[in-house]
């Protein structure tokens, strides 16, 4: 089985986790730029945040075979923080880099006027830098807040097929079908969806424009769900090629309309599985500081 | 890392989109902010040569292009302009503005106005970092001679603790000397009271210092093989 996982919170994750993904299949992951766990205090953390996510966090990956995209954005939680609205005016130069694949996570919190300029003054950065959207669905009154989300991304002009609305579930996916947006699922360990609730939802919509994400972030959860997906989807009748294309061709074809995402060997990244020797060296040779 | 070696690697596409984005550099020095978070993905990221799989040596076809682009900075605003493009760099604008120092501070090149070691910050800022790229693009010949001699050596110890071959770095054979050495045998030291192998290619700076090993702390069977690989490498 080969998984990307189109969504995942990789710094909050540890290189166990990244040793079980390669082993499970795992060759290709996007880190959405979402919020900490608690409120960042000023734009220059979120500069730190972002440089890691073009950085620090692709490297680590690398080491494990695996090859880390990002999407970058002011969230939704903190887009109503007054000290955190200038995060806009650096989006541009952090959209133009390699390892960028969409803009994101956009969104909706607590739908306030806040959450709204910032979400369509993202769509139209998408727009002008030509790259997709990751819009995820509001925690809190999810119909409402989908069918809000949809009016949005109409009206911003961007085309549907750039843009995926995740953390769907079995009540919001039928407001998402129609649109011509991807539709996005987060598959957890004890809320959103689970693996056999997702594969019911496979038999419901079909295959197009679905993608199955983790989500793993610091809280509860598993980064392993894409695989438990895949199995499911086996167990219940699916065979390998509908596996390998909501697991694998699916989120390329989604985040390839970016331009940028590069999954050749030859990339800044090093696939572990070929041994970076050099002059007789492995660079994973040695403790690490 | 001749412009025939990047010449080599380029398709026709990226030739011509580099040679058209280093001519609008050259006449409007701001527009490089735009151009260089592109050039991975229009020029390549192969290493330069194929027995260097990461391009920690030589680099890789987006470094060789970077510095393409910065050769055509001219001018008192570049040094501001290099400190931007490493400030909000990605990993590889970083690695490219390190290695596309050195040109940019030869008299050969730069008659008159070379950057001297204004930006020796950046190379100090990337030997803080635990990338190895950033750390061998750091140590190539701009780093590598500015650097004062104490963070020098802390460099070169650093890049043994991180599995980076010493060949990497610029100009070892030159700036090594008899506290590096005795700074390398007490990492082997360390290594070898742990049960750990010792990095192979510290012997040859070992070798250069042999009153390094005039001491009396260090076991018998750990002399032996910094004496035995001392042997080797004379020969």
């Amino acid at each position: 089985m080969r998984i990307m996982d189109p969504h995942i919170h990789m710094s909050s994750r540890t290189t166990t986790d990244y040793e079980a993904m390669y082993a499970a299949g795992v060759r290709a992951v996007v880190e959405p730029a979402f919020w900490l766990g608690q409120p960042r205090s000023s734009v220059a953390s979120f500069i730190d945040y972002f440089d890691a996510l073009v950085g620090w966090e692709p490297f680590r990956a690398s080491q494990f075979g695996i090859r880390h995209f990002c999407t970058i954005g002011l969230n939704p939680k903190e887009a109503g923080d007054p000290r955190l609205t200038g995060v806009l005016d650096i989006l541009p130069r952090y959209l133009e880099k390699d390892g960028v694949v969409a803009v994101g996570e956009l969104g909706y919190d607590s739908m306030t006027p806040e959450e709204d300029r910032a979400f369509a003054a993202q769509l139209a950065l998408a727009v002008a830098h030509e790259l997709p959207a990751l819009v995820h669905t509001p925690h809190r009154d999810k119909v409402a807040g989908t069918r809000r989300t949809l009016d949005v991304v109409r009206e911003s002009g961007i085309a549907p097929g750039m843009v995926v609305v995740d953390h769907l579930n079995e009540v919001t996916v039928h407001e998402v079908v129609d649109s011509g947006c991807w539709m996005g699922f987060s598959i957890y360990p004890d809320t959103k969806m689970d693996p056999t609730r997702m594969v019911a939802v496979l038999k419901d919509v079909g295959l197009d424009r679905v993608l199955v994400n983790s989500a793993a972030d610091w809280g509860r959860s598993d980064p392993l769900t894409t695989l438990h997906t895949g199995e499911a989807m086996l167990a219940a009748g699916f065979d390998d090629d509908d596996v390998d294309r909501i697991l694998w061709r699916n989120p390329v074809e989604f985040f390839g309309q970016s331009g940028r995402l590069d999954l050749d060997e030859q990339s800044d990244t090093t696939d572990a599985a070929v041994p970076a020797e050099f002059g007789g060296n492995s660079i994973m040779r040695g403790a690490r500081a | 890392m001749s412009g025939t070696a990047l010449h080599d690697h380029l398709t026709d596409a990226g030739s011509l989109w580099l040679e058209s984005a280093r001519v609008d550099v050259e006449h409007h020095p701001a527009a490089i902010t735009r151009y260089f978070p592109a050039v991975s993905r229009r020029c390549g990221r192969a290493p330069l040569r194929h027995d260097d799989v990461q391009g920690l040596r030589y680099g890789t076809v987006d470094d060789a292009a970077r510095g393409v682009l910065l050769g055509a900075l001219a001018g008192a605003a570049r040094v501001d302009l290099l400190d931007d493009l490493y400030r909000h760099g990605d990993a590889g604008e970083k690695r490219g503005v390190l290695r596309g120092l050195h040109p940019l501070d030869d008299p050969n090149v730069s008659p008159g106005s070379g950057i001297g070691s204004k930006l020796l910050t950046l190379v100090e800022d990337a030997l803080r970092t635990n990338d190895v790229r950033l750390i061998a693009a750091a140590l190539q010949p701009y780093g590598a001679h500015h650097l004062g001699l104490e963070a020098y050596r802390h460099a070169v110890v650093k890049c043994v603790f991180m599995g980076i071959p010493l060949l990497v770095i610029a100009n070892l054979t030159t700036r090594q000397d008899a506290e590096l050495a005795r700074m390398l045998v007490d990492l082997a030291h360390e290594r070898n009271a742990a049960g750990r192998d010792i990095p192979a290619d510290i012997t040859a700076v070992v070798a250069a210092f042999p009153e390094c090993l005039d001491r009396t702390d260090l076991p018998m069977a750990l002399l032996s093989e910094l004496l035995t690989a001392n042997h080797i490498h004379k020969e």
